[in-house]
């Protein structure tokens, strides 16, 4: 493996915020060699998160996403090139080839290639008004139709659609959101956690239904929804948010280990000595869950992104994480820590059924792995730490309002 | 424009200058100030972006609202100077503003 110097390029495929983060790592580390980013957006690398929250409603503009603008860019000699396509990853020659035909060389290769919208898998998904919510592009298509009074159709209660079901509702529109389990958030959170968020937007107005199995659209463009129990659902567009799909392609045809993501080391390295990967993309070896996971949130983007311009620079250092993780929702405020569904115990601190803020911890064997708090940022943050530490709580004084969480933190003698 | 002086756990300090109405984790995220990482873009989700108000700016500042208070107490070594700097935005009257980049942020 070669050492960089002055001389050397390193080359990053993809502009998304985990491309963006290790390009500025390397730079903060004083790298003095080139950085080259290649994205196939045309936006410079970009904070996600709002897209589907401040920027859907208006509130956040297009130029506050942007984490560095492009003459900053220029200022510390990060080589932004957007619309541009990396067809194939020549790792004999370290070369890349790009679709317009030229070629770039590089001597260390950082893959931050993410993810892009899971489509629907139904007739008429392709119609001029149904739409994903990943890209600035996107966005700006349905703030177009976004007018009070209109119908919205959301598919799928992950994060995506409640966040965007919340935005809309305000906005006006007449929101049905559309969710095929039983209840929402079902991949990520407990029945008490659902319960509480499908309150929440049914009382905002929106019509969520759970169970709900899709039949098929009609019109085009699509003017109803059509459910399996016969149900047609009016609309003026639809918005779909069903998850994400990690783009591999590019490294699994240059021969790279594929696995539910490209499959890292804990230095974020690939199997190929100068070939590292970042973000929503990879699959890494996780210390703190004892197996490997692929995480899909910015917080793994930006800290993996991060460790892979450190190690690309000789640094040595395991990325070691505990997955976090927050959305907004009206005034709400939902911050996870962990990943739950391993636990043996919940513990509610504050009552999901009928307040606006509460806890719910998870512990496995009388250890702290997990927790989601909805606004009660204090409990997260301290969750943040005690999760980290593995400790053991005595359920009771979780479950305490009266017991701080602060003297939770102070490890017993 | 006003500009800002980050002053590092290694004693080092960096001026830079920010607009108008950017909040001072904007500032210096896009100048790539170390320590200040943002994880989520000034969402006050994270607290990352912790910082010490040097003593003489504190009272210039809009206080903290409930949710960037109960965050601070949870972050890593706060004090009573402790702010996220993604909730504070430059004007004019900030200008020369000297803030502190906690230890634990590197």
């Amino acid at each position: 493996m070669s050492e960089l110097n002055v001389d050397s390029t390193v080359v990053i495929v993809g502009a998304g915020q985990a491309g963006g983060e290790a390009a500025a790592e390397l730079r903060r580390q004083g790298f003095a060699g080139r950085v080259i980013m290649l994205g196939e957006e045309t936006q410079p690398p970009y904070k996600r998160p709002p897209l589907s929250k401040a920027y859907l409603s208006g509130a956040a503009t297009q130029e506050s996403l942007y984490v560095m603008q492009p003459a900053q860019l220029d200022k510390v000699k990060i080589e932004f090139r957007g619309n541009t396509k990396v067809v194939r990853i020549d790792r004999k020659d370290k070369l890349l080839e790009l679709a317009d035909g030229s070629t770039q060389k590089y001597d260390k290769l950082v893959i931050a290639t993410g993810g892009r919208a899971r489509p629907l898998p139904l007739p008429g998904a392709d119609a001029s008004n149904v739409f994903v919510l990943r890209t600035i592009e996107d966005v700006q298509k349905i703030k177009a139709l976004c007018e009070p009074g209109k119908r919205v159709t959301i598919i799928g209660g992950g994060f995506i659609g409640l966040e965007g079901a919340a935005v809309l509702v305000k906005m006006g529109l007449k929101v049905t959101l559309l969710e095929g389990l039983p209840r929402v958030l079902a991949r990520v959170t407990v029945p008490e956690v659902s319960a509480f968020f499908e309150r929440v937007h049914r009382e905002a107005g929106v019509d969520l239904r759970t169970g709900a199995q899709l039949a098929g659209f009609e019109g085009t463009p699509v003017n109803a929804v059509t459910l399996a129990d016969g149900t047609r659902i009016e609309t003026d567009f639809v918005v779909v948010g069903i998850g994400l799909i990690p783009n591999t392609e590019l490294a699994d045809a240059a021969g790279l280990k594929i696995d539910n993501g490209i499959v890292v080391d804990q230095y974020a390295r690939t199997g190929d000595p100068d070939i590292y990967a970042a973000g929503d993309c990879t699959n890494h070896p996780s210390t703190f869950l004892g197996r490997n996971v692929r995480l899909e949130s910015v917080q793994n983007a930006m800290e993996q992104g991060r460790a892979v311009a450190r190690n690309i620079l000789g640094k040595n250092e395991p990325y070691q994480t505990v997955p976090w993780f927050w959305s907004d929702q009206y005034d709400l405020k939902l911050q996870t820590v962990g990943i739950s569904g391993a636990h043996d115990q919940i513990v509610l601190r504050g009552d999901p059924a009928t307040a606006r803020n509460f806890a719910v911890f998870y512990l496995k064997g009388g250890k702290l792995i997990a927790a989601d708090t909805v606004s009660r940022p204090q409990e997260f943050m301290f969750a943040k730490k005690l999760v980290a530490e593995g400790a053991v709580i005595d359920p009771a004084k979780l479950a305490d309002e009266s017991v701080p969480m602060k003297s939770l933190a102070t490890p017993a003698a | 424009m006003p500009k800002i002086n980050f002053v590092l756990p290694d004693g080092s300090q960096q001026t830079i200058d920010a607009a108008v109405g950017q909040s001072i984790m904007e500032a210096a995220t896009a100048n790539l100030v170390k320590g200040i990482v943002a994880d989520c873009g000034g969402g006050c989700s994270c607290a990352t972006c912790h910082v010490y108000v040097d003593p003489e700016w504190v009272a210039k500042l809009t206080p903290a609202d409930d949710v960037e208070q109960s965050m601070l107490e949870g972050a890593i070594d706060p004090n009573e100077r402790s702010r996220l700097s993604c909730q504070l935005r430059m004007s004019d009257a900030l200008d020369g503003i000297v803030v502190h980049v906690p230890a634990a942020q590197f």
